[in-house]
């Protein structure tokens, strides 16, 4: 599989403060979600990633390409869309996201047709010739994105791409996110504090806390692999198919009227539940794993 | 992404050549530049003096012209340095007011709302940054000084036989030197001044500002330590002196010139080197938090 993106040591010290300590990590995923909260160092690292920070020691590379050796390439593969408002006031939106489009080669006709194309593709194409200053927020967002895919990058890089957004605006950016990752061209990295939106469309996620790695995971399989929690909900009489279940080994919990929660002991056949329940006449409802929620494993990362 | 499927698709066609790219915001810079009226205006106007030029050329070379003006008179007139150096004079000022006006809408719509991240994000460095908007200045200021002036001398070159445009070819390389310098000294003040200050008017007067403020602190130092070091800081009197010297003339009626060509040169090579390192402070794609 190709990495992504690919630290070892990377440390990053800004003025007199280190950001960024000892980073090592492969991501893979088609949409990776930088987690972490405030001063965390997520935007430090998309930062050195774009070559914006000049006192890096270690080695980083995206999609097999040094920062360090090969920054203009690098730069060529990105879009990047930042947190905080970017953009020319003066210009219209039309004119703004061509001459980004121009600034990463594409010809001029290429680039005002596509300057074109995406503006319309994000929901601005009856607004592309009003100047960026007079845009809401909204707007601006949904500007700032146009901007970072007119070129058709390998990657983008999206900085809280939710924020300040009302419900409409949040869902149609998300699904924006989710077409750009359907397409399969263009691997993404999103930066949020928004963990629903995060895990809506990410696929691996790496949190940060202090400038370190606190945890790095593929999210599905996280949640595949935790198949030690059940829960259950279920009709009938109740305390003696508990009673069973605790003799047979598992730690269970209610979890309010006809449920309960519980904990399998290694190498539990699933199948014994299901047989204990038909014994006592026990009408099972509902039988599930307990996924962890992203919220789950971000608490969990910032607690260890 | 055709608009009617609205979807996501890549883009897999040509692409322009990385050297070429650095024009780009120069041309985006210049497009507003040109679609008020204000700066061709302003741009006739400071043809005037060349327009002048080239009428006194012709006149020169009239005979029953000039047996009209005072014998005195028609001794005093020529084409040589001393005529391009007024020339470097009237156009230098007029190129300085004209900075004014163009440079300070150059950086500051770029930094104001945070866009600079943008430009660096792609393939495209700060240098290129610069130069493409620097390349915007210097193409205004070159329109109205050196190019009338090679045109004027290139006039006064047809009238005259081959033997002087020879003689005489080291004025063009003064012209270009000379006023190439002053380009390259005022558009680097512009855009350090662009960079810094945001609103348009107080960037406009921050430009006439270096030069009047530097002028008024020259003569005071000059009147009180009673010294000639203070002209250092009168930028149009370091150029005048490297003008004199290139077109090797000697001022009529100005103020003498009390520094030397070494002296000035280094004048505007600190000031150049000044205006750079500000740039490089301001055209960042972030700002540190010490």
């Amino acid at each position: 599989m190709e990495n992504v993106i690919e630290l070892k040591d990377l440390s990053v010290t800004l003025g007199r403060r280190r950001v960024l300590s000892n980073l090592s990590v492969q991501l893979h995923g088609q949409v990776i979600g930088l987690l972490g909260p405030n001063g965390a160092g997520k935007s430090t690292l998309i930062q050195t990633l774009l070559g914006f920070c000049p006192n890096v020691t270690g080695t980083a590379s995206v999609l097999g390409r040094d920062i360090r050796t090969d920054i203009r390439g690098v730069r060529g593969l990105i879009g990047y869309m930042p947190e905080n408002d970017a953009f020319v006031a003066g210009m219209t939106a039309v004119t703004f996201v061509r001459m980004m489009g121009e600034l990463s080669g594409l010809p001029a006709e290429a680039a005002l047709e596509r300057a074109h194309e995406v503006l319309f593709y994000v929901g601005l194409g009856e607004a592309r010739y009003r100047k960026l200053g007079t845009y809401s927020l909204g707007m601006k967002q949904l500007a700032k994105l146009a901007q970072a895919i007119v070129h058709g990058p390998k990657m983008l890089i999206l900085d809280e791409p939710t924020n300040g957004l009302d419900p409409p605006a949040r869902q149609r950016m998300l699904r924006l996110i989710d077409d750009v990752k359907a397409s399969g061209a263009t691997r993404l990295i999103i930066c949020s504090h928004l963990l629903r939106d995060v895990e809506a469309v990410c696929d691996e996620v790496l949190i940060l806390k202090q400038g370190r790695i606190a945890h790095h995971c593929d999210l599905n399989s996280e949640r595949a692999a935790n198949k030690h929690f059940l829960e259950v909900e279920a009709a009938g009489e109740l305390d003696g198919f508990a009673a069973a279940l605790a003799a047979a080994g598992c730690e269970v919990s209610p979890g309010g009227p006809g449920r309960f929660r519980m904990e399998l002991p290694e190498g539990f056949d699933l199948k014994t539940v299901f047989s204990m329940a038909a014994q006592r006449e026990v009408r099972l409802h509902r039988v599930s794993y307990r996924r962890d929620t992203l919220e789950d494993i971000f608490l969990s990362a910032m607690e260890n | 992404m055709a608009v009617y499927k609205q979807t996501y698709r890549g883009y897999d066609g040509r692409t322009t050549p990385a050297w070429s790219r650095w024009l780009i915001t120069g041309r985006y810079a210049l497009a507003p530049l040109l679609s008020s009226r204000l700066l061709p205006f302003c741009m006739a106007g400071c043809l005037f003096w060349p327009l002048f030029c080239v009428i006194l050329v012709y006149i020169f070379h009239q005979p029953a012209l000039m047996d009209l003006l005072p014998p005195g008179l028609s001794a005093l007139v020529g084409v040589g340095g001393g005529f391009f150096y007024l020339f470097c004079v009237i156009q230098g000022v007029l190129a300085f007011l004209l900075t004014a006006l163009v440079a300070p809408g150059l950086i500051s719509p770029d930094l104001v709302n945070g866009g600079m991240p943008l430009f660096l994000a792609r393939p495209f460095t700060r240098f290129e940054y610069v130069a493409g908007k620097m390349a915007v200045l210097a193409g205004i200021l070159s329109a109205i000084t050196w190019i009338p002036g090679l045109l004027v001398l290139a006039l006064q070159s047809s009238m005259e036989p081959w033997k002087w445009t020879w003689d005489n070819l080291w004025i063009a390389g003064a012209l270009i030197e000379g006023l190439g310098v002053w380009i390259v000294v005022l558009s680097l003040i512009g855009l350090a001044v662009s960079a810094w200050v945001r609103w348009r008017l107080l960037a406009g007067a921050s430009v006439l500002g270096v030069f009047f403020v530097g002028a008024g602190l020259a003569d005071l130092i000059d009147s009180v330590l009673h010294t000639t070091n203070g002209m250092k800081f009168n930028l149009l009197e370091v150029v005048r002196t490297i003008w004199v010297d290139l077109l090797r003339t000697t001022p009529i009626g100005e103020s003498p010139i009390v520094l030397s060509t070494s002296e000035a040169w280094t004048v505007l090579a600190i000031a150049a080197g000044l205006c750079l390192a500000l740039l490089a402070v301001r055209i960042r794609p972030f700002e540190v938090v010490r």
